[in-house]
């Protein structure tokens, strides 16, 4: 009558160790550098603490869940001649496993709703708004960044660097380069954004034409760059340092390359690098601006 | 013996229809869509085709239904079936509609505000549209479509609330006169709902041609434009759908259909104009007058 | 029996129609309606994964090699809208079309007409949606979420893509109302309704959330057409919009709309576990419950798919802590799971081996959609492969596994042959093994910062793309045997016959009709006994 009686091979269980052990060793690559980025700003800081904690509570859930699971699977198999037991309900059971992930989810809670804050509505020791020191506007295009410096008079469009853009290309041609052989393939962009350590940046994101998304994994957010609207975010930067990021929101064909590249000065350097750019601008503003309207 | 033909439940054993309504579905939505995309504005010969085959269809269907009906083969159960096909049906339209009434409430509790420069538009305001002011009604900052004017609520709409009201309570009437099984006044009362249900359209038609042609109302007046538009025009859509059915119940009713305890078909149409009316006021309140 | 002969001239119910278009294009059967539902969606599945398969191949090393940027975004587009609107869905109305009646004791579904046509309009608007590959400009290339301005780029496609879109709808508020009238109105005497199983009250709720949410999806794309071809400015800020409105509405559907996904996957499982556990579900009513809050919940917290869009404080805060409260309720079902198997006398043969494995891996995307749903860690996970990670874990590992499993589980009674079990053993354990190699690394990807939607990719993420195709490829291959498999099952090549109970503690009125089940079952409205059922004491 029925064909289930076959006796269960112990190999069947490997799976679940197979899938836990990926999980876990998962998490030991994740100490070699493909976890998520501590960052090098406060708030990318506290991301990565959330995402750990809320790792952790969940590995502690998995390997409860689990093991009782498996456990179960081993001790109550019928091929061991076990009777199965006929409850089927226990009030104290499932009020204990409802009331116990709601504590979970509070301790979760609290600690992320103070993290939101601090990037939503930062305040300084005093209570009062966070005083930005310079504010940045970026504006996406299809497929490039425009960066300005308000009240600076400086701006410039930032692009994928030329040899990332050769070696991208599809099929064969005299001197490709192979993606492997290039520095930073992908990541880097002809004039990066230059700003001070150390300072509070004010971010106003736009776009000129589809959604973008301005992301530095370093500093810990993206936020979208949406047309017609303008995003606020903020961050200072801790080190100084180059840090790349990526456009985060499907734009078009050329999404996947259009680079963010920061380069976090000293404040004298920063001050130094902006008189310059002053300088030239005046010559630059004119081609920037017929860029821009391309 | 006398019911059994009803004692189980009439499962029909060859659907003709549905196939005959999903081409017509698909020429209508070839023929639009390769219509929306050719430049030149010949005849979308397709659409209509398919529109053809899709009225085809419900004669059809619906006839077969009839007939069946008509022939007793339906029991109670089959009836409660189509109740509540109806039901989830109107509900269904009711969050169809609910998702533009969201869209209205959302420019113009947030979208429009912001642009404005109040909440967290204040930037978007100094940067992009400064000098916009974002109250309703609005074109946008970049007065898409050019200055138009606003319909008075307490003109054609007033009028057409008035008329699309007292349609629901002629039809009311007429289903009580069904149930007591007055033939004659249920089909005069019918007649009165289907006239006030087209006076309405004319009037709408009429209010329409107002905004194009004086007020510069147009579907492209911006979000004041698309919101009041697409709203009144699908409402428009199904008052139209409920005439014609209004229209094929009194038909009916001429032919001698329907019983005082039985009377599905009239029943699912008067849900569904109730409906129509509902959501009418939600407009007049919502798009109208505020 | 003497109405049927006024209308047809089939005399005896037994008898199936004869002819290709008797039998399938004008079916009123619901078993013969879930056939066909079952084979559609097979059908997608593959094309939705051979698309996939193309995306791994390009995403195999970096640099461009196969496809262009632009084809790439429609692949993934495709990808997505086909698996979900083609592939899952209507794999769980065929399970519904199938199950329903015969778990309720309904002689068929409530409309039988309306479900020909649900099924018969899918085939339709898919050869719709798929011809857009064909035209200039291509298929829709700006994501399954569709998000204007971009997708306004797009070219011919939109128009047919929406109305494509329409008509998927309009069948799947047919096929839900069918569902709704049938549980509602068609249950056997003594059927009630907390006697049901389990996968019919989480398809009922699924069908209540499908009624709610594809009309304010047809809505939505309605607003792209227009502003696309009349000139309204739904989506554009200049006229007053807000492309962020649609991102609202779009995600007012779209997260429902993956709970549309996993309710019934829940169903399934729930009938599996008790059936090899040899012991009844564990918490039947809270079950129940949980269902019902999961699909509360799931109408107010769509906005944690936008906490990057720089929505005001307060409302991200608000939409986290809503998406959190949805692990309660999940909760509780995976612990009663648990607690079913718990005591239990198991036995491991294929549906319970892909039930074990849901159990696991959905929860594993569970847990990765909880740390999604904590905002400031978001504001680095989204867009990211983190997120392709977790819906690929509930959708394949979760949706997916519990229809294979599902499919496992009643073929025999579908068929009346039983398949083989070590074939079974062995696509089960080729798919689990390969499905988390494919989908694992994407978890250190997303981390690492390795945005989605682009199909080239910095050097950095080469290792971890390699195992994630490698596994793409050997899961794609997994699945070819499961065809060949389902293949001779239906053909009873390599099988045994199927008793009627088919499995021995199996409960449930589908267990007490003949295997393969006849075409017309309970048309005699006798009561159901209580002995058949699996859920009789409502406490
Ligand atoms: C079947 C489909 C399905 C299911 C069931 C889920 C379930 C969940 N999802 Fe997922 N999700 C998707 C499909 C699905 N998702 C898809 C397709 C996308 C991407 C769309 C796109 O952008 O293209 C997405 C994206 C997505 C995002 C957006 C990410 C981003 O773009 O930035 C978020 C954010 O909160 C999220 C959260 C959740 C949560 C909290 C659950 C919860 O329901 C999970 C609950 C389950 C558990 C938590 C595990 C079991 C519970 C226990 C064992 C109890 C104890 C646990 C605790 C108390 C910790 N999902
Ligand atoms: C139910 C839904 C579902 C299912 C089942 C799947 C199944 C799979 N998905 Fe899916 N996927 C989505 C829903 C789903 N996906 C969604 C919603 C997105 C987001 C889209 C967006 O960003 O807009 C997405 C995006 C997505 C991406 C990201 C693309 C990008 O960001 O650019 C990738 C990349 O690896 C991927 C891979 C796969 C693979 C390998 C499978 C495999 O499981 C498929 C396995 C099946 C087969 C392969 C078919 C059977 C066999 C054959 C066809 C024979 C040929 C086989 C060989 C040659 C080996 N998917
Ligand atoms: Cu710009 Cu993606
Ligand atoms: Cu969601």
């Amino acid at each position: 009558m029925n064909k289930t009686t076959k006796s269960c091979k112990r190999g069947y269980l490997s799976l679940f160790f197979t899938v836990l052990g990926t999980f876990i060793s998962g998490f030991a690559y994740a100490e070699y550098g493909v976890n998520m980025t501590q960052g090098v700003t406060e708030f990318s800081q506290t991301a990565y603490d959330l995402h750990m904690i809320v790792f952790w509570i969940c590995v502690v859930i998995a390997v409860l869940v689990f093991g009782t699971m498996i456990y179960s699977m081993f001790a109550h198999r019928k091929s061991k001649g076990v009777e199965a037991a006929q409850f089927s309900h226990s009030t104290k059971a499932e009020v204990i496993w409802t009331i116990i992930p709601i504590l979970i989810l509070v301790s979760m809670a609290v600690p992320a709703t103070k993290a939101l804050m601090r990037m939503e509505a930062p305040k300084d020791e005093n209570g009062e708004h966070l005083n930005m020191e310079m504010t940045v506007k970026v504006t996406g295009y299809q497929w490039k960044w425009k960066y300005e410096y308000l009240g600076e008079n400086v701006s410039f469009l930032s692009t994928l660097k030329r040899d990332s853009d050769m070696a991208r290309q599809i099929g064969d041609f005299p001197n490709k380069k192979r993606p492997g052989e290039i520095e930073n393939y992908l990541l880097d962009v002809d004039q990066p954004l230059v700003i001070p350590v150390d300072t509070n940046i004010r971010f106003l994101l736009t776009s000129n034409d589809v959604i973008h998304s301005w992301w530095v994994p370093q500093f810990g957010w993206k936020r979208d760059a949406i047309p017609g609207y303008v995003n606020e975010a903020w961050t200072n930067v801790k080190e100084v340092g180059t840090y790349r990021g990526q456009c985060a929101e499907l734009c078009g064909k050329d999404h996947g390359f259009m680079p963010i590249v920061v380069e976090v000065k000293s404040k004298e350097d920063f001050a130094k690098w902006l008189s310059e750019q002053k300088g030239e601008n005046l010559a630059g503003d004119v081609s920037v601006q017929t860029l821009a309207k391309n | 013996m006398s019911n059994t033909n009803t004692e189980q439940y009439f499962v029909p054993h060859k659907a003709r229809w549905p196939i005959v309504g999903s081409i017509g579905m698909t020429l209508t939505a070839v023929g639009a869509a390769t219509f929306m995309n050719s430049s030149s504005s010949h005849t979308p010969v397709l659409m209509y085709l398919g529109f053809a085959v899709i009225i085809f269809m419900m004669f059809g269907w619906f006839g077969e239904v009839v007939k069946e009906s008509e022939s007793q083969m339906y029991n109670e159960q089959v009836d409660t079936s189509f109740r509540m096909g109806m039901v989830w049906f109107i509900f269904s339209e009711v969050m169809f509609f609910a998702c533009f009434f969201g869209a209205l409430w959302y420019v113009r509790n947030f979208a429009v505000p912001w642009l404005g420069g109040e909440g967290t538009g204040s930037w978007t305001n100094n940067e992009i549209w400064s000098g916009y002011e974002g109250v309703w009604p609005t074109n946008g900052p970049a007065n898409v479509g050019g200055e138009f004017e606003l319909i008075d609520p307490y003109h054609l709409p007033l009028i057409n609330t008035i008329l699309l009201m007292a349609s629901s309570i002629t039809l009311t009437i007429a289903h009580h006169a069904l149930i007591k099984g007055l033939r004659k006044k249920t089909i005069g009362w019918l007649i009165a709902t289907v006239i006030l249900g087209a006076t309405f359209l004319f009037y709408q038609a009429e209010e329409y041609i107002e905004a194009y042609q004086h007020l510069g109302l147009t579907l492209g007046s911006g979000i004041y434009g698309s919101t009041f538009f697409m709203l009144t025009g699908f409402h428009g859509m199904h008052v139209t759908l409920g005439a014609i059915m209004l229209t094929v119940i009194t038909i009916r009713m001429i032919k001698g259909h329907f019983k005082p305890d039985s009377h599905f078909g009239f029943e699912a149409v008067a849900w569904y104009w109730h409906f129509v009316d509902v959501v009418w006021i939600g407009l007049f309140i919502f798009v109208y007058i505020m | 029996m003497s109405h049927t002969t006024t209308l047809d001239h089939e005399h005896d119910h037994d008898h199936k129609p004869k002819g290709f278009v008797n039998r399938w294009l004008m079916t009123t059967n619901h078993k013969d309606i879930g056939t066909l539902y079952l084979v559609f969606a097979l059908i997608m599945f593959i094309a939705g994964g051979a698309l996939a398969m193309i995306i791994r191949l390009e995403l195999f090393q970096p640099g461009l090699q196969f496809v262009e940027p632009d084809f790439f975004n429609q692949l993934t587009t495709m990808h997505a809208l086909i698996m979900v609107f083609g592939a899952v869905m209507p794999a769980f109305v065929g399970f519904a079309n199938w199950m329903i009646p015969m778990m309720i004791g309904a002689p068929d579904m409530a409309l039988p007409r309306m479900n020909n046509w649900s099924f018969w309009i899918l085939p339709f608007a898919f050869i719709m949606l798929g011809s857009t590959f064909f035209m200039d400009g291509g298929a829709p290339a700006a994501g399954w979420t569709l998000y204007p301005p971009l997708v306004l780029q797009g070219g011919k496609n939109l128009a047919f893509a929406v109305f494509a879109i329409h008509m998927m709808g309009i069948s799947s508020i047919m096929g839900a109302i069918n569902v709704i009238a049938t549980i509602m109105n068609m249950r056997a005497p003594n059927m009630g309704y907390l006697k049901m199983p389990l996968f019919v009250w989480t398809w009922l709720i699924t069908a209540f959330l499908l009624i709610a949410v594809m009309p304010v999806f047809a809505g939505a794309v309605t607003m792209l057409l227009t502003d696309h071809y009349f000139g309204t400015t739904f989506f554009n800020a200049a006229g007053g919009g807000d492309p962020v409105l649609f991102q609202h509405i779009f995600w007012f559907f779209g997260h429902p709309e993956v709970y549309i996904m996993i309710l019934p996957s829940f169903g399934i499982i729930s009938e599996i576990i008790p059936t090899f556990a040899r012991k009844p579900l564990f918490g039947y009513v809270s079950m129940v419950y949980a269902s019902a809050a999961i699909a509360f919940l799931s109408f107010i917290v769509w906005a944690h798919h936008m906490f990057s869009v720089g929505m005001p404080f307060g409302a991200e805060l608000y939409f986290m802590y809503a998406t959190m409260l949805i692990s309660i309720p999940t909760g509780v079902k995976v612990f009663n799971w648990v607690a079913t198997m718990w005591k239990g006398a198991m036995t491991f043969e294929t549906p319970m081996l892909f039930a074990i494995a849901f159990v696991i891996l959905f929860t594993i995307g569970g847990f990765s959609g909880l740390m999604m749903s904590i905002a400031p860690a978001d504001f680095q996970y989204h867009d990211t492969y983190f997120i392709v990670a977790h819906f690929h874990y509930v959708l394949v590992t979760g949706a997916v596994f519990a229809i294979i499993g599902g499919v496992y589980y009643w073929i025999p009674k579908w068929t009346g042959n039983m398949y083989s079990e070590r074939l079974g053993k062995i696509h089960f354990w080729w798919s689990t093994i390969s499905v988390n190699v494919l989908f694992f690394p994407q978890h250190f990807l997303g981390l690492a910062g390795m945005p989605r939607r682009i199909p080239d990719y910095s050097t950095q993420f080469t290792e971890f793309n390699m195992w994630s195709s490698i596994g793409g490829f050997a899961f794609g291959l997994a699945q070819v045997f499961f065809c060949i498999i389902v293949w001779r099952t239906v053909k009873g090549k390599g099988t045994t016959k199927a008793t009627d109970r088919v499995w021995d503690s199996a409960k449930g009125l589908e267990w007490f009709v003949p295997s393969p089940a006849p075409h017309h079952t309970f048309q005699d409205g006798a009561p159901v006994k209580d002995e058949q059922l699996a859920h009789v004491s409502s406490h």
